[in-house]
């Protein structure tokens, strides 16, 4: 894995605040995280779990404030290096968002493809993950064909492929069953053991406590609540 | 290179229909096209022809003799527009007519004397306009024992009024249904893109460039241009082999012409222009849905 072992921080915020309207759904919230840290992002639907993911991956632009990831400002990288930086992130969403009509293998195969990989590159690579999550036994399955938490591991199996940085989970486990989401958990865990920097944005405060050992963050209403270090 | 060109094409697969639908409408527009350029590559090969020394017959009167053939020969030939000359008497004329109309043997047997007149073939030489060949014909027209010039008079007027019609037309034809393939393609595209939406939305989420999303598209576009430009030049040629032959033999007694297919230059440009058209109509409609 990438992650810098040098303890800079790798994501920093600075006062940042993302309004919707009249809403603001992020309120002046300064942040810093390690790399290799495994952040819980917690607090109640509305709390702006998600909406700080996605300024985090530049799915939209903060209105005030500043994010530094790696030392990179985001808000000074031109459009056209955007996807370079988002290579940089894996991402798992709560509804997979796996393309239905691409195979397994085609999924996950897409992130090399896209960073413009050897056909024998991505074919080794793919096969290596998909073993590693337990799904190589359905490389030629369609999405629709698989059961949520498999879907979910192909997710967590795309998200890693291109060994990023920083892996941004979105309520991975939010409409999976207790074994299911338990499994995804201990993937990501695997993960970070390995280095990766995790942020994993959940209301699911149980799973929380008995599969993460890092830092919980707490939101509420756009606000960093509180911070506490799970043991 | 290769990966798209696949993806492209597993596209096509799942969307056979629209694709279908597509490719057929741009090959009519291409066909449309086709057929103008078809027409004014031969209409030009023919005024061509024309111009590098038409055919003209003199019928001669009844009055002539044979003595009087080179004096008549030396009067032709002194207005100067002349070629070749051949005189065809009326014996060798009605030979070769029985041998053109061999199915009709008991009209021929019902003659009791040659009806045709004996007469002079021509080839004229360079010739700028119709009107400058009128104008010649009219000279020989005027000499003693002259009875009549034939020299496709009726078929080049309205060939040359159909022409210029067809000119005008043409462009107009063409223009619209460029358009119109144009905007099909574009809506093609469209409706791929917004099918493929969540697609492209993973693409942009893995770290793809803009480029890795659109070429697929491009090489769609391409394929259905293509495609579609093929297509259309296909049925031209089944067309064009139909109908030639008939159209041809018309001409022949006047012209030294053939009908020819589109030449190669002409196939290539319309292939590459198709081609284009299905790239410009795919450029189209991405710059609109990303901008």
């Amino acid at each position: 894995m990438n992650a810098d072992t040098n303890k800079n921080p790798i994501i920093r915020l600075f006062n940042v605040s993302k309004r919707y309207g009249a809403k603001l759904a992020l309120k002046d919230i300064s942040l810093d995280i390690e790399p290799g840290e495994f952040i819980f992002v917690s607090g109640p639907s509305g709390a702006g779990k998600s909406t700080l993911l996605r300024v985090l991956y530049l799915a939209e632009k903060v209105s005030e404030g500043q994010i530094l990831i790696d030392g990179m400002n985001l808000a000074r990288i031109p459009a056209g290096r955007l996807p370079f930086l988002r290579r940089r992130f894996g991402m798992v969403f709560q509804d997979f968002k796996l393309i239905p009509n691409r195979t397994v293998f085609e999924n996950v195969a897409l992130v090399l493809e896209a960073a413009g990989e050897k056909p024998a590159f991505i074919r080794k690579k793919v096969m290596h993950v998909l073993r590693t999550t337990g799904m190589e036994k359905k490389v030629n399955a369609l999405p629709p064909t698989l059961s949520g938490g498999e879907q979910q591991r192909v997710a967590v199996a795309r998200a890693v492929v291109g060994e990023p940085a920083i892996i941004l989970a979105d309520e991975p486990t939010g409409s999976l069953d207790e074994k299911s989401a338990q499994a995804v958990m201990d993937l990501l865990m695997e993960y970070h053991k390995k280095g990766t920097t995790i942020l994993v944005a959940s209301h699911n405060l149980h799973l929380m406590e008995i599969s993460v050992r890092g830092r919980n963050i707490v939101l509420e209403e756009g606000k960093l609540k509180k911070t506490s270090t799970m043991l | 290179m290769t990966r798209f060109v696949k993806k492209a094409l597993a596209d096509i697969r799942s969307n056979r229909f629209l694709n279908f639908i597509t490719i057929i409408t741009i090959s009519l527009s291409i066909l449309v096209v086709s057929v103008f350029m078809l027409f004014f590559e031969n209409a030009s090969r023919i005024i061509e022809a024309w111009n590098q020394g038409g055919r003209a017959i003199v019928y001669l009167e009844k009055e002539f003799s044979m003595d009087m053939l080179p004096d008549l020969k030396v009067k032709i030939q002194g207005l100067g527009e002349i070629d070749e000359m051949r005189f065809i008497p009326k014996a060798q004329a009605l030979e070769k007519l029985k041998k053109e109309m061999s199915s009709r043997t008991e009209f021929f047997q019902t003659l009791k004397t040659n009806p045709l007149p004996d007469a002079i073939e021509i080839r004229m030489k360079s010739h700028g306009s119709f009107e400058q060949v009128q104008a010649f014909a009219g000279k020989i027209a005027a000499l003693e024992l002259v009875e009549n010039v034939e020299y496709g008079q009726g078929w080049l007027g309205r060939f040359l009024n159909v022409f210029n019609l067809f000119k005008m037309t043409g462009y107009a034809m063409c223009s619209l249904f460029l358009l119109i393939a144009l905007f099909i393609t574009a809506n093609t595209v469209r409706l791929a893109f917004y099918s493929r939406r969540l697609e492209v939305e993973i693409m942009r989420l893995v770290g793809a460039t803009e480029g890795f999303i659109k070429t697929p598209f491009y090489v769609e576009g391409l394929f259905q241009g293509f495609f579609g430009g093929v297509l259309g030049l296909v049925i031209l040629l089944s067309g064009y082999l139909t109908i030639s032959s008939g159209i041809a033999e018309n001409l022949a007694a006047y012209v030294y012409i053939d009908i020819r297919f589109l030449s190669m230059g002409a196939i290539l440009t319309i292939i590459l222009s198709s081609t284009f058209l299905g790239w410009f109509g795919c450029y189209l409609s991405l710059k609109q849905i990303l901008k």
